[in-house]
């Protein structure tokens, strides 16, 4: 879901067995059951047919340990694995992080920063791939536009950045940053407006302002939203397939490849549909502890930030 | 942005010690920089696009001679890697649209049923929703190809439409049934007791009620399919049922295609999400900020 979306259950209450009383009081009476099953069955439909049937079968896909060792065997994969770390790891905490802070200057009142705030939220709404494609031509040979403009400004010729694999991931996380800051940056000055003024008033009287004043009471608020939102995050940037696609499309010489890309080049370019299957279930491993993990913090904070 | 939702609250800090100079020249360096960072890749877009010679790379940081004769181009169909391009506009739009009615339909249903009805067992689906919204899209996609061909649906706008919906439908669904709470169950009771079916507590009650959540979701699920690329690129293969998201990805795979047609094509695709994003801000806002702001 790179999706943008991607909008997040954090902090919501989200409906578990443990309270799942009927709300209707009387519970559901004569056809009302017939009712409720009949508005279910659309979900349900699309669920099995779309969602249950394509998961079973790619386990039954990638069931074969041939694959793995294939993929074992690779030098590429190996690589691909570490690069993919490395985007997840240092794009989403940077990320995060960065939006965390950003969230604190947004709060600030003047009118300016409102409009900046507008601003600031238009790589959230460009849609990916032009803004991806545009990062490309940006940075792509000696005379991108980002080279012209070091160029011109500074005198420097700048490098090729797609020959060199840090720069290329580098752009990888940056383009990554840009295109989803926005968001998180929203979802943390939601969260920052809804700690009471009275928290920063008392805070005040005791004279912490500043860096004291985030260390030990902004952040120790937010800490469970900012968790459930790196977990989610995580998940998120682990299936992402748009950015490195577009921005270094694996240069140099596929070295800079995640998962996601070097699945679909398995399952696509080279016709091995199970071998894409299975460089994509290697990430399970990961993704599994994330997501119990994310299902029980939403679980047992439920009630709110 | 979120202002409509700050507002209510007694206002802030009347003596606040006065800001000094440093912090302040401080907050305006930051703003320069955030806006330079936002707006490169867009300026790009729009350097290649008005640049009439662009198949070079002339190193220039603003266009020598701004001309608009690409968006003509693109307008008339002029060259032949556009000639189906307001076709392929038209698909991309019917594609979001179907998504946008598709998941505001079928998430308030179960939304309905699940928050409100309480159907027994109802939370095995609530965790299976749970589940989809977590799993990233991409991981799904090769066996979807394989699915949606075997359901007879290759190069067809329904697969991709099908595959939209089921990653937007749990985000409905929990959006709805947060929303849904602060709409007071005595209504429902009431209609009840009057001899109101659930579809008629549904279709008067619920959705009304509902309306501001509802264009918020839709506004989302619209958004995301025209974010979305792989399963538009998998599933859509022949000129006509392109898009133009995987049209935009040919001009980038041809070593002749003119650069400024391609970037004009990326500008009139992203004024639709931009112009629906800006003119609904306020909702979206609320819808997406929901969980956040309920502290």
């Amino acid at each position: 879901m790179s999706s943008t979306q991607q909008a997040l259950a954090a902090g919501r209450t989200i409906a578990l067995r443990s309270r799942w009383q009927p709300v209707w009081p009387g519970g559901l009476q004569g056809s009302e059951r017939a009712w409720a099953i009949a508005f279910l069955v659309p979900y349900v439909a699309v669920f099995l047919a779309f969602v249950a049937y394509p998961v079973a079968y790619s386990l039954w896909l990638g069931r074969q340990p041939r694959l793995y060792a294939e993929l074992a065997e690779d030098p590429l994969y190996l690589n691909t694995l570490v690069t993919t770390l490395l985007f997840v790891g240092v794009a989403v905490n940077v990320k995060l992080f960065l939006a965390l802070l950003l969230s604190g200057f947004f709060m600030g009142k003047s009118r300016w920063i409102k409009a900046l705030l507008a601003l600031y939220m238009l790589p959230w709404a460009l849609p990916a791939i032009p803004a991806f494609l545009s990062v490309h031509w940006m940075l792509v040979g000696q005379w991108g536009f980002l080279n012209s403009l070091l160029h011109a400004l500074f005198g420097i010729e700048g490098p090729i950045w797609f020959n060199s694999y840090w720069l290329a991931l580098g752009s990888n996380i940056a383009s990554y940053i840009w295109k989803w800051m926005p968001f998180w940056t929203l979802i943390f000055l939601a969260g920052r407006m809804a700690i009471p003024q009275d928290i920063y008033d008392a805070a005040d009287v005791d004279g912490a302002t500043g860096v004291r004043r985030f260390a030990h009471v902004t952040f120790p608020l937010l800490a469970n939203l900012y968790l459930i939102c790196t977990l989610l995050s995580t998940i998120w940037t682990l299936g992402d397939f748009t950015t490195v696609f577009f921005v270094s499309s694996g240069a140099p010489s596929f070295t800079t490849e995640v998962l996601a890309t070097m699945g679909m080049h398995a399952a696509f370019d080279t016709a091995d549909p199970p071998l894409g299957v299975a460089t994509m279930m290697s990430a399970l491993p990961l993704l599994i502890p994330l997501v119990i993990v994310l299902m029980r913090r939403v679980h047992t904070n439920a009630v709110q930030l | 942005m979120s202002l409509a939702l700050a507002s209510g609250r007694p206002a802030r800090r009347p003596s606040r010690r006065p800001r000094r100079p440093l912090a302040r020249i401080g907050a305006v360096v930051l703003g320069v920089v955030l806006a330079i960072w936002t707006l490169m890749p867009v300026y790009n877009m729009l350097l290649i696009a008005l640049d009439d010679d662009a198949r070079e790379y002339t190193g220039n940081i603003w266009p020598p001679a701004p001309s608009f004769d690409s968006f003509r181009v693109i307008w008339t169909e002029d060259y032949w890697y556009l000639e189906n391009f307001w076709h392929q506009f038209g698909n991309s739009f019917f594609i979001g649209v179907m998504t946008m009615v598709l998941t505001v339909v079928i998430g308030s249903l179960a939304s309905f049923a699940l928050g409100r009805m309480r159907l027994r067992n109802g939370w095995v689906l609530s965790n299976a929703s749970l589940l989809t919204y977590v799993l990233p899209a991409s991981f799904l996609a090769i066996p979807f190809v394989h699915v949606a061909h075997r359901y007879g649906l290759s190069d067809s706008l329904w697969a991709v439409i099908i595959a939209q919906v089921m990653f937007a439908t749990p985000y409905a669904i929990l959006i709805f049934q947060q929303y849904g709470r602060l709409i007071p169950l005595e209504l429902d009771e009431a209609a009840r007791v009057d001899g109101a079916s659930p579809g008629q507590i549904y279709l008067r009650i619920y959705l009304p009620l509902m309306a501001p959540a509802l264009v918020a979701v839709g506004v989302y699920a619209l958004l995301l399919a025209w974010n979305e690329y792989l399963y538009q690129f998998l599933l859509l293969s022949s000129t006509k049922s392109m898009t133009v998201a995987v049209a935009l990805d040919q001009f980038f795979d041809s070593d002749e295609a003119p650069w400024n047609y391609m970037m004009s094509v990326a500008i009139v695709y992203s004024i639709p999400p931009i112009v629906i994003y800006y003119a609904l801000r306020r909702y979206m806002v609320a819808g997406l900020t929901m969980g956040g702001t309920k502290g």
